[in-house]
């Protein structure tokens, strides 16, 4: 069984750190700062346009948000002096709203001095703090602690410690376009978009770019994670600014996606999630947040507009799948997913990964036994969805060059039209969403979870998800011998599709239909207490948590292989 | 002020000279030069040499072309403004040179199907709404435009032609695209909305050839106005549920593309679709009437095409599955005009 996962560790693209985009976006990080800072104000300006009551409107609505948000919903992470910076925002406003003799454009300008007050401090709260230093010495931590832990529990014998057998290449596999990742890399911005399921992925990225011997890749992370101090490091370390859910005010938007997209700009590779959030139900994202994804496009047009013509400005679009067997955050996640009823406004961060020491535990559990993960990289694109070739032109689907400047030009020149951008923005989102599922790569995990959750539910035909999880766990058996001819019928779906290219399935699904389902059956959200999926003395199949049974079936959701039962 | 400019020295291309295509032509010719593109050499030459296209004549500074190419690479907006049945061929030929700066307006009104290569129209029995296209879908998928719009609304040619007043919808997701057809259509004659449902509008004028045909059937059995505003009503509502049914909102259908164009065809002898269902009802057999036909009635098409996207969706449409069974299961009008008065619709409107 040849496995077809990257085992060698790639040459850096840049070998000096000074060179990386990121470590020069560091050095000048102030006048970075300063630049976002007056961009957003700009930016804003031109979206209320130059109307002082709008504006006075909008920075009233902006304090009195922040202020319960300060009251409601502390955070650690939060700086010490946010109360007194909101308090001289309140008097500042006052006492602009006082002078009663000011014109028209005076006030004007008085309201956009606070209003650069703020978009500033918004992009000094944002703003990374990469340290190449730290970068070095996380990674050398992460390779070389789970290389020693991964060999410690797979090769016997005292020196095992020490042993080089098993590298964490291992235990996650890389596959897909990883040459032509590197290729790009050095002829424009990449841009990479991966699915999100556990808090884990931006850690398992940082690595894999590391890997893969790219520069570290800026991106944004929740604010959230911040809070946890070893998350704080090694999302710190690895480039990360910082995105905080809890601000939904124009302002504070309208400065994340400046500052984004002016990293693009400078020519930092970038890294969105563009669920947004993790995947709470466990479906392959289908619906993107095209906020930051915005942010590309239009960083992509202002390198057309300032004439780089000849292809360095170019941005370069790369998904990404990551593959689990197990989600730690499942039980949470999808707890969520049920009782979400209306949209998530307030969701309070509460789960598996709060506390270092879970997290600890559950990196031990997960290099010491089994479970592998695999990611997926996928065929890069042009911001319009157009794959590129090795040369980074973009190519249309009948290989004719295409040049994306185009999509941007009317009446012969480069133009600005946040419309248009907007919807190039859905098409690429839907793009995305596409190649996701081309590239997701199915395990024999997500293949029982799916078949056993479809089976009971075709057998309570009457019943949906919510009443299904309720039913006692005595009536839950399925037939070994039923279950074993779905998965065929499953698996032989999932192998035309992949003849078609319209999916991918791990080396392990090529096994005896018998190991399949074994294989499923050990790996299947094996850490959880309760197990999703076990077999029962007389050899059928139970459950010992439904929900979680669904959340590990829905990866499987979106190819319609539901018809089959 | 640019814009203007520019258009004056940046012609305007117009892919078709059927009589719509030349109507439109002479509209877009009293603001713009006008580049036309025609299949045929005589045609390019009966237009360059006599201004004229088939006998209909054409603003004296059009010029005509028969190279894709050629207009592609000087014209910036291109107006497709072929007949449905070949509009998929005609898009193939001018694909290699549509660039994604071009602009594109169609303004024809048909759906395209996408065939396993076993099945023909006449055979299918399935059909998901992924198979069907409309005129901007097959844009989008053959070429790399990706501004795309559709001109949908009564616009009968013959009143185009002789000036009287009219108005139409250039329906785009794109603004740009709805501003350009405005400003280069719009004239003191001709009214120029704008709607940014372009499927609706689609689906609203390709949605009521069926109407159309009923409409006809109504007439041809000498059946008065009651009648008739009971079909156009009780039409509307079915065009509303199917637009919905096919990602359209039911909002379109109430505009000119809809309601508007829906009036206009169901009084106009000169409609084919309302002509169809008129003969039908004095006696004669589909086979019959589209063999002294020179076009097809695009109707036809659309109730096969729409019947089976029903059959498949699970939805019921009568109007539309009753003419069906009239047109290809041997079931007579009188019969069918019987089962729709039978029909159990309770709710005057439920759409808005």
């Amino acid at each position: 069984m040849e496995e077809n996962y990257i085992k060698h560790q790639y040459a850096p693209i840049l070998p000096k750190k000074d060179e990386w985009p990121v470590v020069k976006l560091a050095r000048e990080r102030k006048e970075f700062i300063l630049k976002v800072g007056d961009l957003a104000e700009q930016r804003i300006i031109g979206l209320l346009g130059k109307n002082p009551d709008v504006l006075k409107e909008e920075l009233e609505t902006t304090l009195y948000r922040e202020k319960l948000r300060i009251k409601q919903n502390p955070w650690d992470v939060d700086p010490d002096d946010e109360v007194d910076f909101w308090k001289e925002i309140k008097t500042n406003l006052l006492q602009i709203h006082a002078e009663v003799a000011l014109s028209k454009t005076k006030r004007l300008d008085a309201y956009q001095v606070v209003l650069k007050k703020i978009t500033s401090r918004y992009a000094e709260e944002i703003s990374s703090n990469f340290k190449a230093s730290h970068y070095k010495f996380t990674r050398r931590v992460v390779t070389y602690g789970f290389s020693r832990l991964l060999n410690a529990a797979r090769v016997k014998g005292f020196t095992s410690l020490f042993s080089n057998q098993y590298t964490l290449q291992d235990k996650i596999q890389i596959t897909g376009q990883t040459d032509q990742i590197r290729d790009l890399a050095t002829k424009g911005t990449i841009v990479m978009v991966p699915t999100h399921f556990s808090n884990l992925d931006s850690i398992l990225i940082g690595w894999i770019i590391s890997v893969l011997g790219m520069p570290p890749f800026i991106y944004g992370a929740g604010l959230n994670l911040f809070n946890i101090s070893i998350f704080a490091y090694f999302m710190n370390a690895l480039g990360a600014y910082k995105v905080d859910r809890r601000k939904k005010n124009l302002m504070y938007i309208e400065t994340l996606k400046t500052y984004s997209k002016e990293a693009i700009q400078f020519g930092c590779h970038s890294l969105f999630f563009p669920g947004g959030t993790r995947s709470r139900s466990g479906i392959i994202e289908s619906k993107l947040k095209l906020g930051l994804l915005s942010t590309a496009i239009e960083a992509q047009r202002a390198n057309f507009q300032k004439g780089n013509g000849d292809g360095s400005g170019k941005i370069f679009i790369v998904p990404v799948t990551i593959n689990y067997h197990f989600v730690l955050e499942a039980p949470v996640l999808i707890r969520d997913y049920l009782s979400m009823t209306g949209q998530e406004r307030y969701y309070k961060e509460n789960d598996e990964f709060s506390t270092s020491y879970k997290i600890f535990k559950f990196l031990l559990k997960f290099f010491t036994k089994g479970s592998d993960i695999s990611v997926s990289i996928g065929k890069a694109m042009d911001v319009m969805g157009n794959f590129v070739d090795e040369e980074g032109n973009s190519r249309d689907k009948w290989g004719r060059l295409v040049d994306t400047r185009e999509y941007f030009v009317s009446e012969g020149k480069v133009t600005v039209d946040t419309q248009r951008e907007e919807e190039y923005t859905q098409m690429l989102g839907k793009r995305i969403v596409e190649e996701f599922h081309k590239i997701n790569r199915v395990f024999s995990s997500h293949l029982v979870a799916f078949v056993a959750f479809e089976l009971i539910k075709a057998r309570n035909q009457k019943m949906d998800v919510f009443d299904l999880i309720r039913l006692p766990q005595e009536d839950i058996v399925v037939d070994y011998q039923e279950f074993k001819t779905g998965c065929q019928r499953v698996l032989d779906e999932i192998f035309e599709l992949k003849a078609k290219g319209k999916i991918d399935a791990a080396p392990h699904l090529f096994k005896p239909m018998d190991e399949i389902i074994a294989h499923g059956l050990e790996n299947v959200g094996m850490y959880h207490a309760k197990r999703p999926l076990i077999r029962d003395e007389a050899g059928n199949l139970t459950t010992e948590d439904l929900s979680l049974l669904y959340f590990y079936h829905n990866r499987l959701h979106g190819y319609d292989f539901e018809k089959l039962f | 002020m640019t814009l203007k400019n520019s258009s004056k020295t940046i012609p305007v291309g117009v892919i078709g000279v059927g009589s719509f295509g030349t109507a439109v032509a002479n509209m877009l010719a009293e603001k713009s030069e006008v580049m036309v593109y025609a299949r045929k050499q005589e045609v390019v030459d009966e237009i360059n040499a006599q201004h004229t296209a088939s006998g209909r004549s054409l603003d004296p500074s059009i010029r005509a072309t028969f190279s894709p190419e050629e207009l592609c690479r000087s014209c910036a907006v291109l107006f497709f403004m072929v007949p449905s049945a070949a509009f998929l061929e005609v898009t193939r030929l001018f694909a290699p040179h549509v660039h994604p700066y071009h602009l594109v307006i169609h303004g024809t009104k048909g759906l395209a199907v996408q065939l396993e290569p076993e099945e023909s129209l006449d055979t299918v029995k399935k059909l998901r709404r992924n198979q069907i296209l409309t005129m901007s879908e097959v844009i989008l998928q053959e070429t790399l435009a990706v501004r795309v719009g559709c001109l949908a609304g009564p616009n009968i040619s013959k009143e185009l032609s002789l000036g009287q007043p009219a108005a139409t919808v250039v329906a785009s997701k794109y603004n740009e695209v709805i501003q350009q057809g405005q400003h280069l259509l719009r004239s003191e004659k001709f009214q120029v909305y704008g709607n940014a449902d372009i499927i609706g509008v689609e689906l609203s004028g390709v949605l009521k050839n069926i109407i159309a045909i009923a409409a006809g059937a109504l007439a041809g059995l000498g059946l008065g106005e009651n009648a008739k505003g009971l079909l156009i009503s009780r039409g509307i509502v079915e065009m509303a549920h199917l637009s919905k049914a096919l990602g359209g909102s039911a909002s379109s259908v109430m505009g000119l593309a809809g309601v508007g164009d829906l009036v206009t065809t169901c009084n106009s002898q000169d409609s084919r679709n309302f002509t169809l269902g008129f003969r039908l009802a004095k006696g004669e057999t589909l086979e019959q009437i589209l063999q002294t036909m020179d076009e097809v009635a695009e109707g036809v098409n659309t109730v096969r095409i729409v019947d089976a996207f029903i059959k498949t969706a699970g939805i019921r449409a009568p109007i539309t599955e009753n003419l069906h069974r009239v047109l290809f299961e041997d079931l007579s009008i009188e019969e069918s005009l019987q089962f729709l008065m039978k029909y159990p619709f309770s709710v005057d409107v439920d759409f808005v």
